[in-house]
């Protein structure tokens, strides 16, 4: 029903596509092999993203284009890994290839977990999600990196949740080599009832292209959050792709803090009635900092409710942008929409772009966005100093208030107040400077 | 319309206005088309068509070799494809750029002389006598008494400028107009008459290249209006042009420059129709502001054009480029559209904030129903310090329509201390119809607060049945929703075309219910 209409790809965008492909191999054989080849034909009518392409508008795609990953430091911030102090079943990249010994055996009730790139046989339940959700998330702006990555990616993980797992599965990413480029994909099915916590954290490498399929059937719960790695100079394009059926809830939280070049792609399908979709970020970029959020709501059922959350702290010339869009399709009557980003510019440097759409096609819904900017409010920081809080210190603690909306879409208290650490760790530790 | 037959006319509203509001009831009220011999430039669209244009015009060669640049841009550049429409490829070859009425060759000595198909035009758009008289061009009507409209017992005058397919054919109280040192008069006169003034400002806010169709109308713009207040003028009468295609695969493409000097104001209002036809139209107008230092210039639209039958079948094409440069510091502009009519709408009325502390407001109703699509919004392009701007912007689709806000506010790094408050809202009427919303807002310092707000929501149930309860039926109900809901864009109106808008909401949604 919507109404972008499909464009000619540029002959720039389709020879840099030539380029990349023919520097990759196709892994072949299994149940995978079929999709890969479809994506790879959808990345060569496509071609990779240009500047000029309309969702490209305000992230240079250049460096995740390009062959080769531009090299990123290895930053040793010498704190514990985010989840560190969970129970939770560990599964460890080092730059985007598998590491049997930091990781822990993948056997857990309630919850199947293969990785893909020992899953060799010819029917998998995997083969009804793999690439399909990218594909269907195609069809009204393209995700060139995101078939990219299906069609090459070797490895990721494979989860199917049956029951309810006593832990969550972490997905845990180390950077060692200064110039990896990492590519994986991961697909979660969450049969119906069940319910799953998938966390993300760490750097990766030194360009992440990440590829999540989530399917959640009726009645199941998803809950995804991650702390994208601290590491100055990588670069990242994660793209979440969802499916929520029947009275399903999806929950997603992204934490962002540092990495000089970040997309972060959410593709939501609301497709069964009274579904519920959240997807919130915080991030905090200083300097050499650029940070997209590019999230895109479908809704094509009844009495369904969706969320986007969306913050950002900016300072010393860092850029944070959002593109969001909450597309109602016809017959999905009585959609609760709702979306919001907002920045805090901590000085005069720093840049927000905002393009925050609303694409409806039916008429009983309530959808609202907002959209805002500015710097801390100056009477708030007066109240705290005129109580003997130091300016410095007052200013994180408004920061940390401006960012509490969306860090309270984590529904576990203990992951949040994690999450919470993580942010005023940083906050502090910039304020000497 | 049974509420307004009821209606007596209130303090402030004369009996005209409400008759005239009154006779809009029913279906497109300007659906017909005057039978007048019509002199037309050959079809399609060439270097040699642009000539003949400017010939035609008169035109100095400076103004011949402007439009052939013009021409040689368009040629280069291809249709944008960006916004939220579709229709039919668009032949410029099979199009008529230039049409005027036969009977401006010789001027007539008094109204007996008059075409009076032309005159029939002016009585069925309620224009006055006096006012006819003049914009037929009949000699010496400037001296005879005016009439005026008269409202509340207070003298109440619009100068009106009437452009009638390609080429003006009458400005009323030039004389009066010129007391005050105001020039208001055709852009072709302007070009013959002050050289120097055209030569300065057009094309400095909308430049010859800027978009598809913007180029298009520096090549082959027929005619439009001129406005010059002189330094510390407050113009005297608000100054209107009406705008009206009546010729058949006619283009219609008027251009009009605006220029209010230090410390000036004008208020400046623009009304168009179209006759009903089941082939689509063409019209690609400009609308260039220049506001200088302590100006203030308000610029209201109701644009009305024929918007295509209930199956979609016509209209007119409506690509304009509106875009005002608030040039000296505490400059002011402010645009006001009531869009109700046209098929397809492409349509940002902009405000460049360029001087210090100048400000910039855009309020909107946009009402799509059958077919219609609208893709309007505004940019606010914030450059000077302690700039202000605010968008009020009020979209209602029904039937099987679509309305998109597309908009921009853009804070440069230089522009410290400023402000835009931006509120989209969107009301459907229906299951078949559509409503979008697609702002881009660019941030680039951190002392000025950018704030954006949008919903999208259908007639509340209760308020439907609150108005039902009290005898009204449920057209009427929707109509005095509507325009509660548009309130804050109808209070920016002038009086006058306020009245006219609100009941245009009303006929514009009929149909759109039950």
């Amino acid at each position: 029903m919507a109404m972008l209409k499909p464009k000619t790809p540029e002959p720039r965008a389709l020879d840099l596509a030539e380029t990349r492909i023919s520097a990759m191999t196709l892994p072949e054989g299994g149940w995978a092999e079929p999709a890969r080849r479809e994506a790879l034909e959808r990345v060569r009518k496509t071609g990779l993203p240009i500047s000029r392409d309309e969702y490209w508008k305000y992230t240079k795609p250049d460096t995740l284009t390009a062959v080769e990953a531009p090299a990123a430091s290895v930053f040793d911030g010498k704190e514990p890994p985010v989840f560190d102090q969970f129970d939770r079943l560990k599964i460890v990249f080092v730059d985007g290839v598998f590491d049997a010994e930091q990781s822990d055996d993948l056997s857990l009730e309630g919850i199947e977990i293969e990785r893909l790139a020992e899953s060799q046989a010819d029917i998998h339940w995997a083969k009804e999600v793999y690439g399909r959700l990218e594909a269907r998330g195609q069809s009204l702006v393209q995700r060139p990196l995101a078939a990219l990555n299906t069609a090459f990616a070797t490895d990721g993980v494979l989860i199917r949740v049956t029951g309810k797992p006593s832990k969550p599965v972490s997905l845990f990413y180390v950077h060692e080599v200064e110039t990896s480029d990492a590519m994986l994909h991961h697909v979660v099915k969450v049969e119906e009832g069940a319910e799953v916590t998938v966390l993300e954290a760490g750097p990766a490498a030194a360009r992440f292209n990440q590829c999540m399929e989530v399917e959640v059937a009726d009645r199941a719960t998803f809950r995804h959050i991650r702390a994208q790695g601290r590491d100055h100079e990588r670069r990242a394009a994660t793209h979440l792709f969802g499916r929520l059926g029947e009275e399903s809830t999806f929950k997603s939280f992204t934490l962002t803090a540092n990495g000089v070049l970040t997309r972060n792609e959410a593709v939501l399908e609301l497709t069964g009635d009274n579904a519920v979709a959240h997807v919130a970020g915080a991030c905090m970029g200083d300097g050499d900092f650029h940070h997209d959020d590019t999230v895109f709501v479908t809704h094509d059922a009844v009495n369904c409710e969706s969320r986007q959350v969306f913050k950002k702290v900016l300072r010393n010339g860092a850029v944070g942008v959002f593109q969001g869009k909450i597309l109602v399709e016809p017959g999905a009557q009585k959609t609760d929409g709702y979306q919001i980003s907002q920045s805090l510019l901590l000085d005069g440097d720093s840049v927000f772009e905002a393009k925050p759409e609303l694409e409806i096609y039916a008429d009983d819904v309530a959808c609202s966005h907002g959209s805002t900017s500015g710097a801390i409010d100056d009477e708030a920081l007066f109240y705290l100093r005129s109580r003997g809080i130091p300016e410095a210190e007052a200013q994180n603690y408004l920061t940390l208030a401006f960012l509490a909306e969306a860090v309270q879409e984590i529904d576990d208290a203990d992951l949040q107040e994690a999450i919470v650490e993580r942010i005023s760790q940083w906050l502090f530790r910039r304020m000497a400077t | 319309m049974t509420a307004l037959d009821q209606t007596e006319a209130k303090e402030g509203v004369d009996q005209e206005t409400v008759d005239k509001v009154r006779n809009l009831g029913g279906k497109y009220k300007y659906g017909w088309e005057t039978e007048i011999e019509m002199d037309y430039a050959p079809k399609g669209l060439s270097a040699d068509i642009v000539r003949l244009i400017s010939e035609k015009n008169e035109e100095p060669q400076w103004m011949t070799d402007w439009r052939l640049a013009a021409y040689e841009r368009w040629l280069q550049k291809s249709e944008p494809d960006w916004a939220m429409v579709e229709y039919p490829q668009i032949d410029f070859q099979n199009q008529y750029y230039y049409a005027r009425p036969k009977s401006m060759d010789v001027k007539p000595k008094s109204l007996d002389e008059v075409d009076p198909k032309l005159l029939e035009t002016y009585a069925k758009l309620g224009i006055p006598l006096k006012e006819q008289m003049i914009l037929a061009g009949v000699e010496g009507a400037d001296e005879a008494p005016a009439e005026g409209r008269t409202g509340g017992g207070e003298e109440r005058r619009v100068a009106v400028d009437a452009v009638f397919d390609s080429v003006s054919v009458g400005t009323t109280f030039q004389k009066e107009l010129e007391k005050a040192g105001v020039i208001f008069c055709s852009i072709s006169e302007a070009i013959k008459n002050h050289p120097e003034l055209v030569q300065k400002y057009l094309g400095s806010v909308v430049p010859v290249s800027d978009n598809y169709y913007a180029t298009l109308n520096s090549a082959v713009f027929s005619d439009g209006s001129f406005v010059y207040i002189p330094p510390g003028v407050r113009c005297p009468m608000e100054l209107s042009t009406y705008f009206r295609i009546n010729a058949e695969n006619t283009g219609q493409f008027e251009r009009t420059l605006i220029i209010a000097d230090k410390g000036s104001y004008v208020s400046y209002l623009e009304g168009c129709t179209a006759p009903q036809r089941d082939t689509a139209q063409l019209h690609a107008a400009v609308v260039e502001i220049i506001a200088e230092e302590d100006a203030e210039v308000k610029y209201s639209t109701v644009q009305n054009w024929f918007p295509g039958d209930e199956d979609g079948k016509g209209g007119i094409y409506n690509f304009v480029t509106k875009r005002a440069d608030c040039r000296g510091d505490r400059s002011k502009v402010m645009w006001t559209q009531v869009e109700t009519g046209s098929a397809v709408t492409w349509k940002y009325p902009s405000c460049i904030l360029r001087g210090n502390e100048s400000q910039g407001e855009f309020y909107s109703i946009a009402i799509t129903n059958n077919h219609q699509q609208a893709d309007t919004g505004t940019k606010m392009i914030h450059l000077g310090k302690n700039t202000r701007s605010r968008i009020v912007s009020k979209g209602i689709s029904a039937g099987q329509a679509q309305n998109t806000y597309r908009g921009l506010v853009s804070m440069h790094p230089k522009a410290k201390n400023s402000r835009n408050y931006t509120q989209c809202d969107s009301l459907l009427i229906g299951d078949k119809c559509g409503a979008h919303t697609v702002p881009y807002i660019e941030v680039k310092n951190n002392s000025s607060r950018v704030e954006h707000e949008a919903t999208t929501s259908k007639v509340d149930d209760d308020q439907m049945f609150y108005c039902r309860q009290r005898g009204l039926d449920e057209e009427e109900a929707v109509a005095l929703i509507v325009n509660g809901f548009a309130k804050e864009v109808l209070q920016a109106l002038p009086m006058e075309f306020a009245m006219e808008a609100q009941q245009l909401v009303a006929i514009s949604l009929e149909g759109s219910v039950g």
